[in-house]
């Protein structure tokens, strides 16, 4: 049905200028190029959860790059070469603007979320008013004379024969961008919303990913503006103001931030509204000015606190949804790391002190673990057992020690870089996104273990890989026991089968050491015995386990040595039976005989 | 550029830097309380600028309208909501403050002939029309996405700022104004000469500031805020309700950008859109002391005053480019010196 609605649209978009009036296909001209700016926040808003208000100023560089390029009679001898020709326009302006967006990026995206959008209008509010004050750029009157496009030698002086190159752009943008986000990177990417601690834990390079929706979004602007000043054939600040990047903002999110076709609906909608109101409005207040304002910023208030997913999801809702593939995927195994020597220590944590101000978490810890065993940290609650598995994996830093990983210090590594060395853990609080597949989330765990950067993602040209990938998250969620709710939305799992879907993830990276943090909190008797088995029989793969655990049968059960905490302190260490013989175990768990 | 100027400029630069930094300061107790990165705080330094003036020439501020409008959808809002919840004793309050409040505004100005009155007088009567406008946004906007991400709220602050905007034209038409200053007084000393507003306008922050210092470290009302500030949940938990320390909070923030406007409105002359740019400025002070400190906020916001007034000496033309750029330095001071990785929320 969704796939009729599709071709049916294109269908529809191709016939345009056969027959819609000059009228039409220039605000249908505008809805594109808008369309594809609002992509691009779709991808960084909706999709990464990071927000930009001044893509109107990356529309502004596209736009000026190719209108200097291609009109200046006195280019400078360093740029003669360049000038005359659009698509050399075209490559200056992204580059340009590729610059512009790495550096902005690299400033603001490693701080907390509020400083990119405040960077970005200080951006968008300088860059305009460069715009309006450079002598060779115009000034305020802009620059006008800008020469049409040729293509297969064919000028395209009027609207209607630039409408096929603006929809043909746009549509690929859409595909390519449709492309990215079901691929490795994709994941990662979508992983940026409420993930970015079980990202990096699972490897993935967060800061990057931010960087890379960061310039595919400005990229998208800058090619709208490029397409803009050739279709006009004239430039002035103006367009490329602070408001009209707050504008485009609006598009996305009123179409619908999340999803693709949101951009374009958001952008007809707000095109057309605007286009209505500019008519109407000054006639009701018998005044000129920009009064679409006033409704725009009440509107979009409105869609914020009644519908914040936007309108797109309200009508994709109306269409019965294509079933996508449900076939179990299949590949070739991937390459496996190289298991270290059973029972050899590969993680050693010497005398670690981890405070939060005045309170110390952890206390002189220190305890091994051997490949090929489970060993199980317990103690009450709040003994410190998760704030010791953060500073293992990296989640968290340590004030003082060291712990080592296959002989290596890691104390100081981030979460990241720990992963790449082979240990892999889940949380005690799950750390999943709702929103994705089991399978999608299982496949974040085997980020590490693929190659294929975003380049070969947005052509789909590692669908090999891919597949790989999948087929391998697959035969661990089989391993789990969760093969029936393959395709379900995580967030729609009981919490039992959460924790279970986060062991999978993290078995997807091939990891010689597994950190479990309460994984049978939550499971049902005979889930807890399929539990037991999985990691016995990890276990003698040659896996080392650290396990906490409340439930001591499951405990005493499975694990080969225990170390008890209580109040950050190891009180006892050795085998589960001399452990529960212990008298300050007992005098732990049971409070002191009086 | 001799020492003359250099002291001008730096006169000058002082002058506006303690207006930032007073916006800087209620961005940062608005970002605290509420989360909201406070956008439309500069359309309150409008707000106040253009009533004033517009009393002053017997001209009934747009304002009146806007709270007169803004009072009934609020009274609809709440009314209904009360209904729903049957909490009718709620109800004279709201009729109260949302409705009558304004028509008493509407009666005064009508009736009192603003435009004779003393300053001080008229400067009151801006305040208590703009003032209410604070909390009364900050119910309808805000109050329903309390506990919305900071990125969603910043959305809607945006959207508030936009339509702000655009009601300003509406009700104060494109042309700006000036109102006279405070005081035509110069001083002497030792060769510099220093102008009564300048001093009125120091002198005014500094009280501010001080009686805010006061408010928050002394009174019950501070102290909640502060509380809520520091951790909503365990606040609230306390008791202390969070749509009054929302609607708190916006109240002293407009109460803070209508003062400024009032202040600058001899100095510069204010159009309905010159607020933004103003706020704007109070941000980058505020962004210096990381949203969280409020002494670094106001040396933040005196820097960008100085920088101003040195750089439309030298390239005026680009006054505002090397402003906002100010902002890329101080982004990589922040950014070199976090290294964490945190969860959004």
């Amino acid at each position: 049905m969704q796939r009729a609605i599709l071709i049916l649209f294109l269908l529809l978009l191709g016939s345009g200028p056969m027959i819609l009036s000059e009228f039409h296909i220039t605000l249908l001209n505008y809805i594109g190029l808008s369309a594809l700016v609002a992509l691009g926040v779709v991808l960084l808003t909706g999709v990464g959860g990071l927000t930009s208000f001044g893509q109107a100023a990356f529309v502004g560089l596209g736009a000026y790059a190719t209108a200097y390029l291609t009109t200046a009679t006195e280019l400078p001898d360093w740029l003669a070469w360049a000038g005359g020709s659009p698509w050399i326009g075209l490559a200056a302006g992204l580059l340009l603007t590729a610059i512009v967006a790495w550096l902005l990026g690299a400033l603001t995206l490693r701080l907390s979320g509020h400083y990119l959008p405040l960077g970005t209008i200080a951006w968008g509010i300088s860059i305009y008013f460069l715009f309006g004050n450079l002598g060779f750029l115009g000034g305020h009157t802009g620059i006008s004379g800008i020469p049409a496009l040729e293509l297969f030698g064919h000028e395209l002086k009027s609207g209607r024969a630039f409408y096929y190159v603006i929809w043909v752009m746009l549509l690929a943008a859409v595909w390519i961008t449709r492309n990215l986000l079901d691929s490795r990177e994709g994941r990662a990417i979508r992983a940026l919303k409420g993930g970015t601690v079980m990202a990096e834990a699972m490897g993935v390079d967060t800061a990057r990913s931010k960087i890379i929706i960061f310039l595919i979004a400005a990229l998208f602007a800058a090619l709208s503006g490029w397409l803009y000043a050739h279709l006009q054939r004239f430039v002035n600040p103006t367009p490329f103001g602070l408001h009209i990047g707050i504008e485009y903002l609006f598009m996305a999110v009123v179409g619908g931030a999340a999803n693709v076709w949101g951009a374009l609906l958001g952008a007809g909608l707000i095109t057309i509204l605007k286009q209505w109101l500019q008519d109407l409005l000054p006639k009701i207040f018998g005044a000129s000015g920009n009064f679409e304002m006033i409704v725009f910023g009440m509107m979009m208030v409105l869609v914020l606190q009644r519908a914040r997913d936007g309108i797109w999801p309200i009508l994709a809702r109306l269409v019965p949804a294509d079933h996508g593939s449900r076939t179990v995927p299949q590949g070739d195994a991937l390459p496996r790391n190289v298991m270290p020597q059973a029972s050899a220590d590969i993680l050693d944590v010497r005398n670690v002190f981890k405070r939060f101000g005045g309170l110390v978490a952890n206390n002189n810890m220190s305890f091994t673990v051997r490949a090929g065993e489970v060993m199980a940290l317990i103690g009450p609650n709040g003994a410190g057992k998760s704030t010791m598995f953060d500073c293992i994996s990296g989640v968290g830093s340590v004030s003082e020690g060291e712990i080592s990983f296959l002989g290596e210090r890691i104390d100081s590594l981030t979460a990241r870089a720990i992963a790449r060395r082979g240990m892999s853990r889940t949380f005690q609080h799950v750390r999943l996104l709702p929103n994705m597949s089991v399978l999608e989330n299982v496949a974040i765990g085997a980020h590490l273990r693929g190659t294929k950067g975003v380049l070969p993602a947005t052509l789909h040209l590692e669908r090999a890989e891919e597949q790989r990938l999948l087929a391998e998250a697959a035969r661990q969620i089989e391993r789990v026991g969760l093969k029936d709710s393959m395709f379900e939305q995580a967030g729609s799992l009981a919490l039992g089968q959460q924790r279970t879907l986060e062991i999978a993830r993290a078995l997807a990276a091939d990891p010689c050491l597994l950190l479990l943090d309460e994984p049978a909190a939550g499971l049902r008797y005979m889930e807890k015995q399929t539990l037991a088995d999985l990691l016995r029989k990890l276990k003698t793969e040659g896996m080392g386990i650290l396990l906490v655990e409340h439930d001591m049968d499951f405990v005493m059960g499975l694990a080969d040595r225990v170390v008890v905490m209580e109040f950050g302190e190891k009180i006892a260490e050795g085998l589960p039976d001399e452990v529960q013989r212990d008298p300050a175990v007992l005098e732990a768990y049971l409070g002191g005989v009086e | 550029m001799d020492l003359q100027i250099a002291i001008l400029l730096a006169q000058d630069g002082i002058t506006n830097g303690a207006i930032y930094a007073l916006l800087a300061l209620a961005l940062v107790l608005v970002f605290a309380v509420t989360r909201v990165i406070f956008i439309p705080q500069g359309e309150f330094v409008a707000l106040g600028a253009l009533t004033l003036a517009s009393l002053q020439v017997g001209k009934t501020p747009g304002t009146l309208w806007l709270l007169l409008g803004a009072g009934v959808t609020v009274a609809l809002v709440d009314l209904v909501q009360a209904l729903q919840r049957g909490s009718h004793r709620r109800m004279p309050r709201i009729i109260a403050w949302n409705l009558i409040y304004p028509g008493m505004a509407a009666a005064a100005i009508f009736l009192l002939k603003p435009a004779e009155m003393a300053m001080p007088l008229q400067i009151i009567l801006t305040l208590m029309l703009v003032v209410p406008l604070g909390p009364m946004i900050y119910r309808l906007a805000f109050q329903p996405l309390a506990e919305a991400p900071v990125l969603v709220l910043l959305i809607v602050a945006v959207a508030v700022h936009l339509a702000l905007v655009g009601l300003g034209l509406l009700f104060f038409g494109a042309e700006g104004s000036r109102t006279p200053a405070f005081s035509d007084a110069s001083y002497k000393l030792g060769g510099i000469v220093i102008s009564g507003q300048t001093l009125w306008v120091v002198g005014a922050s500094v009280t501010l500031i001080a009686i805010l210092y006061q408010f928050f470290e002394r009174t019950f009302y501070g102290k909640a805020l502060r509380a809520t500030a520091i951790n909503r949940t365990g606040a609230r938990l306390m008791g202390i309700s969070t749509v009054m320390a929302g609607k708190l909070s916006f109240l002293l923030a407009a109460l803070i950008g209508a003062l400024s406007g009032i202040l600058i409105a001899p100095i510069t002359t204010i159009y309905y859109d010159t607020g933004f740019l103003v706020g704007l400025k109070g941000f980058v002070g505020a962004i210096v002391g990381g949203l969280a400190s409020y002494p670094i906020a106001a040396v933040g916001a005196i820097l960008v005053g100085l920088l101003e007034s040195y750089s439309s000496f030298w390239a005026s033309a680009f006054k505002e480019v090397i402003v906002f750029t100010l902002i890329i330095p101080v982004l990589v001071w922040r950014s070199l010196t976090t290294h964490h990785v945190e969860e959004e929320e």
